[in-house]
């Protein structure tokens, strides 16, 4: 599979599912945090009011709120901007969410350094590790619009809490069709030489570095690592017995994000040569997106020259 | 009373700094012009009349502290910290651009800023780490807290509030852009604030209602805060998100997002400011 040309973007696809979803299931209620028009749950609001809760700029308020409304049995998905949530109340989802494992889905956007202009502030780089190494927590980065769209029907019939981290800008089709579920993952283009394992945007960026490398001979595995926990770790472990070298690319901290989740299943179980492409420990700056991406290491040609290191190491 | 040459120069400066975030604004092409235009005056009057600083030693020991805690009006920030004569004004054109000292929310790569914030909810209490420091080190310095009104619905806000009143810290001075907008839209029916000078009364704040752009009830505030003794003040200053913008006034849309270049003549001759 390649990406194609067409361009979708996230949180349109999760304001309409959450629509759709609200008309299909009468328990589910959407809160936000003053970003409701941003986050596209809006949506949801117009349709049922009865069941949308605005609760204005106060992050850790809405998540505890939500888990109220799910203690109530209701499915609660919360929504804003990732910096803030689960930035701003990691201990409220912690405690009030995902030690009495509720029902409430964080879907948060803006996450990655997609936040551009914004700057530092904004850019939210750490919460696959923080809510990574949350008990009961499920952690899933879908690549595209479309992927967005069937995730948020799986998160809602999984049981127990959930973060789902999104992107701010447009971004490329990457699916047509395919199936979602959590602990799973897609293979997007099969290859022998290495296998990058990617999340989120990174997943477009990974199917054009496929392509460079292509063009050099490299035969390179794409996997869509969607659901990061759990993490599929068959696919893991086949990729790295099938190929013996890997790198992982996410717009996230090389701490304990995607690339350390790779890493623990490949250590443990099928040990090989591996690179991680990531944020590199820092904070971000303000820039437009794309130029945020070369800067810090995230482009195709980034991770096309992991790919090419990590092949020649393992000869 | 202020004399009326002061006076004079205040509304000169306010206007340039219009001007100034509008264009910045504009060349950055993303931003918030509503929450910088509301509180011209009140920025303007702190670092024009009422703060002792130098622009020549933005780490003086002694400098009173200033904490833009609604980050997104950092383009009011630097249009003021420019005029001040932190960096050159020219500076202004590379808000939010790759590698430029101006970031999208303070950062303190920008001489004269002294915090970053971004995140709402948070710079009171820092103020009041401030505000503690003076009193330890015996200095005399005054530390001056802007917050928006939407984020005065965090929490940490009121806990902030209590602890600056156990603490007694009449060296802090918070303000309160009252525009009555959020991002969602109004305040008052995304999450009421209302009574709010009574919530701060409550907590047992000194509280001072003013108009955000009459420069003397600004300033006179400002004054009658230091004179108050034991007690932190507030200022609710009721302003106009947009102010001077006519089609950005009241308008929730003009809260974050940028006006089109193109648009930048026309906005400034509305405003008497070509
Ligand atoms: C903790 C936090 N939540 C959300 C945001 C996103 N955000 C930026 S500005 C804003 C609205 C601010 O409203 P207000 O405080 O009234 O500011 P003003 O009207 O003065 O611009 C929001 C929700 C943020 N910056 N910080
Ligand atoms: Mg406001």
């Amino acid at each position: 599979m390649s990406k194609t040309s067409k361009m979708g973007d996230m949180r349109t696809g999760y304001g309409e599912a959450l629509a759709e979803l609200g008309s299909m299931r009468k328990d589910v209620v959407v809160v936000g945090a003053d970003t409701t028009q941003s986050l596209k749950t809006s949506l949801f609001g117009y349709k049922f009011p009865e069941r949308f809760f605005n609760i204005g700029i106060a992050e850790s308020n809405a998540v505890s709120i939500a888990a109220g409304l799910a203690l109530a049995g209701k499915i609660a998905f919360v929504s804003t901007y990732a910096a803030f949530i689960p930035g701003k109340c990691v201990d409220q989802i912690r405690n009030a969410i995902a030690y009495p494992n509720l029902n409430v889905k964080i879907v948060a956007s803006h996450a990655g350094l997609s936040v551009g202009p914004d700057g530092a502030s904004h850019q939210q780089v750490e919460d696959i590790a923080t809510m990574r190494a949350i008990p009961n927590m499920k952690v899933l980065a879908p690549a595209d619009e479309y992927s967005t769209r069937r995730l948020v029907f799986a998160i809602a019939e999984s049981s127990g809490p959930c973060y789902m981290r999104l992107a701010r800008p447009k971004s490329p089709v990457v699916y047509d069709d395919a199936r979602f579920a959590i602990g799973s993952s897609n293979i997007l283009r099969d290859g022998s030489d290495v296998a990058i394992v990617a999340c989120g945007l990174m997943v477009a960026e990974a199917l054009d570095a496929a392509d460079i490398l292509a063009q050099e001979g490299i035969s390179c595995r794409v996997i869509d690592m969607y659901s990061i926990k759990p993490i599929d770790s068959d696919a893991i472990v086949k990729a790295a017995r099938d190929t013996g070298a890997i790198v992982t690319a996410e717009e996230h901290n090389i701490l304990g994000g995607l690339g350390s989740a790779v890493a623990e299943v490949v250590c443990e179980h099928a040990p090989c040569i591996m690179k991680r492409v990531g944020v590199k420990d820092t904070f971000g700056e303000s820039g437009e997106h794309d130029e945020l991406l070369a800067k810090y290491g995230l482009k195709a040609r980034d991770i096309a020259s992991a790919a090419r290191e990590v092949v020649r190491l393992k000869r | 009373m202020m004399q009326a040459q002061d006076l004079l120069r205040l509304k000169e400066i306010a206007r340039r700094t219009r001007r100034l975030i509008i264009e910045s604004v504009a060349e950055a092409g993303s931003g918030h012009p509503g929450g910088s235009l509301s509180a011209v005056e009140l920025v303007v009057a702190l670092y024009f009349h009422k703060m002792r600083h130098d622009p020549k030693n933005p780490k003086w020991e002694d400098r009173d502290r200033f904490i833009l805690s609604k980050g997104h009006a950092a383009p009011l920030l630097y249009s003021v910290l420019a005029q001040a004569g932190y960096f050159p004004v020219e500076e202004l054109k590379t808000l939010r651009k790759l590698g430029s000292m101006l970031q999208g929310h303070p950062d303190f790569r920008t001489p004269g800023v002294e915090y970053c914030a971004g995140s709402e909810g948070i710079g009171l209490s820092v103020g009041i780490g401030l505000a503690l420091a003076a009193k330890l080190d015996g200095k005399g310095y005054r530390t001056y807290v802007l917050l928006g009104d939407g984020e005065m619905q965090e929490g940490q806000i009121w806990e902030a509030a209590m602890a600056a009143v156990k603490y007694r810290l009449d060296n802090l001075t918070a303000i309160v852009d009252r525009n009555g907008i959020q991002q969602d839209g109004l305040t008052e029916n995304i999450m009421p604030l209302e009574p709010l000078a009574a919530k701060w009364q409550a907590f047992n704040w000194n509280v001072i209602q003013i108009d955000g752009y009459d420069f003397e009830q600004i300033i006179d505030a400002y004054n009658k805060a230091e004179e108050t003794l034991n007690r932190p003040t507030v200022i609710i200053a009721h302003t106009t998100k947009g102010k001077g913008v006519s089609f950005m006034e009241w308008s929730p849309q003009w809260h974050g997002q940028a006006p089109k270049k193109e648009q930048v003549s026309k906005i400034l001759e509305e405003m008497g400011l070509l």
